[in-house]
């Protein structure tokens, strides 16, 4: 029996009936990382040593019965988050040699409900991308293939190592982070499941800040259940991040089984944009026919200042990111290059350090929130912020949930996209509201494109109702019986 | 608005980042296309509008002003790139 095809679900169950040990599953996995990683370069790190040690602990604990339904679960742990201990670079070569101190809240959870760090995977330097190809540490191969073609394709991004290492059976699971779709979008790109929960449902403590007002974390899988079980360990608050909840964290497992008899599906005509592929509109349509079939009412709505989004969010990202990247100075952590006097060796240490996407961003940030510039664009950028959101609140009197398709294409060839940043950042057209809102949103794998790449469709709801999120997409989930695997896999 | 040469090179200055000049032009490039997708924020009215400056919905919550963490010295020195003794150790600023 293969140990790797297995969802977190199944695994878990096999697991509690003695059926193999966690130290099995944890092999199987090492061994399936150290035969793929080299050629999909999904992780930066690896740690085999650790991941076993930690599997043992857990069939410890699974032999004295105080097993949770995580406990011996391996994954990949975006290396956004700090790991005490490990190497934690943010795929920069600036943090090249950062080990942290300290465990990122979210982990530290993931750690007590017993799962075990397989290493941590690749990203977007500062998660600043949508194709995993400004890390520091290379790119990451997507393990789909278009039929019969062995181009590499990009696995999304920014958590596209995560992507790659569950779609590719390096992970039976894995952390990612979102701020403005590098959650929704990776697990479109390589047909996972994958969940931005409401801004301040998980910690951000620990986590290397991008644009703070937008960063969340939440997991990736190959089931909508197997993100469940993950969110609910990874949720709750922490009084170590000033904007984290104070909510309790519902079953969000006991929402799957729901369904969506009676729920108001709403569709949003911004969404249909000019030049949207016939495919993407195809799918679209299949998931109205899909959730009509199942008892909910679908419903025409407005979120009219959509087509806003991608210019507010590459004001407000940057702004964010310029300010949280300026302790990268080379003196307190991370890599320095000496310099004539101090000035000369912070700007030749960040010259070295940060890659151009990451340099962009910092200078597009030091721009709009520069003296004459503040309230033309930063401030704008907020007050249609704030246009968005109300959108999303005038929506959500008529409707429980919104459905739209995830990215305006399937995964794209390396390479592609590359004439000028503009293009690359339309790839987020369809994500970038729901992080402007803070309203949670899934992507859900729906089906193949005509060239055999998976394509993903969005589920939004209200925010801190990821139960009414998890049963809709459970409900497309059961409909779509997306059972496609890509074609470059641990067996 | 467009930004000219000395403009990206003043922002280079600010945000700390030394720039050849065989970059400056490239960025200029880069920036200019950015700026110009984002001015289509200009057709927009937001009068009577407030920012929303932050992610959460709730007022930020406060604590009390007691000390909570310390003694960390070693930890926080342990990634330093150099130090002396119990401090960070940078290129020498005062004459």
């Amino acid at each position: 029996m293969s140990l790797l095809n297995l969802t977190i679900a199944e695994a878990a169950r096999a697991l509690g009936a003695k059926k193999f040990s966690a130290v099995e599953l944890t092999a199987a996995h090492n061994a399936a990382i150290a035969a793929l990683n080299p050629r999909l370069n999904a992780y930066i790190t690896v740690t085999p040593e650790l991941a076993l040690a930690q599997a043992k602990a857990a069939d410890a604990r699974i032999a004295a019965g105080s097993a949770g339904p995580l406990t011996g679960i391996p994954l990949a742990i975006k290396d956004l988050f700090c790991t005490a201990g490990v190497r934690t670079t943010a795929a920069s070569k600036i943090l090249e040699p950062f080990v942290p101190p300290y465990e990122s809240t979210v982990t530290r959870q993931l750690l007590e409900a017993g799962t075990v760090c397989l290493g941590k995977a690749n990203l977007d330097e500062f998660a600043m991308g949508s194709s995993n190809i400004t890390s520091g540490y290379g790119p990451v191969e997507n393990p789909w293939k278009r039929n019969g073609s062995e181009a590499r394709l990009v696995p999304g991004g920014s958590s596209g190592g995560s992507a790659a290492a569950v779609a590719a059976r390096l992970a039976m699971g894995a952390t990612g982070t979102d701020t403005g779709g590098s959650i929704r979008q990776p697990a479109a790109f390589t047909g996972l499941a994958g969940i931005k929960p409401t801004y301040g449902r998980c910690s951000r403590y620990g986590i290397v800040a991008f644009a703070s007002s937008l960063d969340q974390a939440g997991p990736m899988a190959r089931s909508v259940e197997d993100c469940a079980i993950l969110l609910g360990a990874m949720s709750g608050f922490d009084a170590h991040d000033s904007t984290s909840a104070a909510r309790a964290v519902p079953d969000f497992g006991a929402a799957i089984a729901r369904g969506v008899k009676g729920l108001r599906i709403g569709i949003p005509a911004e969404y249909r944009m000019d030049g949207m592929s016939a495919e993407i509109a195809a799918l679209w349509e299949r998931g109205v026919a899909w959730l009509r079939e199942q008892g909910a009412e679908i419903v025409d709505i407005s979120l009219p200042h959509t087509k806003y989004g991608l210019a507010v969010y590459y004001i407000v990202a940057p702004a964010e990111a310029s300010s949280n990247l300026a302790r990268y100075d080379g003196v307190r952590f991370g890599a320095r290059v000496d310099g004539e006097d101090l000035i000369d060796m912070y700007e030749r240490t960040r010259a070295a350090g940060f890659g151009p996407e990451v340099k962009r961003r910092i200078m597009i940030g030091t721009y709009v929130l520069s003296h004459g510039y503040y309230d033309a664009y930063y401030l704008k950028a907020q007050k249609v912020r704030n246009l968005i959101l109300r959108d999303f609140n005038n929506a959500f009197e008529k409707v429980d949930a919104i459905l739209t398709p995830t990215a305006p294409s399937a995964a794209f060839g390396l390479g592609e996209k590359m004439d000028d940043p503009v293009t690359m950042y339309l790839n987020d057209v369809f994500t970038v509201p729901a992080s402007l809102a803070g309203v949670p949103a899934m992507s859900i794998p729906a089906g193949l494109n005509a060239e055999g790449l998976p394509l993903g469709l969005q589920v939004i709801g209200k925010h801190f109702d990821e139960e009414t999120v998890f049963a809709v997409s459970a409900a497309l989930e059961r409909a779509a019986g997306f059972t496609a695997m890509p074609s470059v896999r641990a067996e | 608005m467009s930004l000219d040469s000395a403009t990206v090179r003043r922002i280079a200055k600010l945000a700390r980042i030394r720039v050849d000049d065989a970059e400056v032009g490239v960025l200029q490039t880069e920036l200019n296309a950015i700026l110009g997708y984002v001015d289509q924020l200009n057709e927009v009215n937001v009068d009577g509008v407030a920012p929303l400056s932050g992610g959460a919905q709730m007022a930020m919550r406060l604590r009390e002003d007691t000390v909570t963490d310390g003694e960390q010295a070693e930890n926080i020195l342990a990634n330093a790139p150099d130090r002396v003794g119990p401090f960070f150790a940078v290129p020498k600023v005062v004459e």
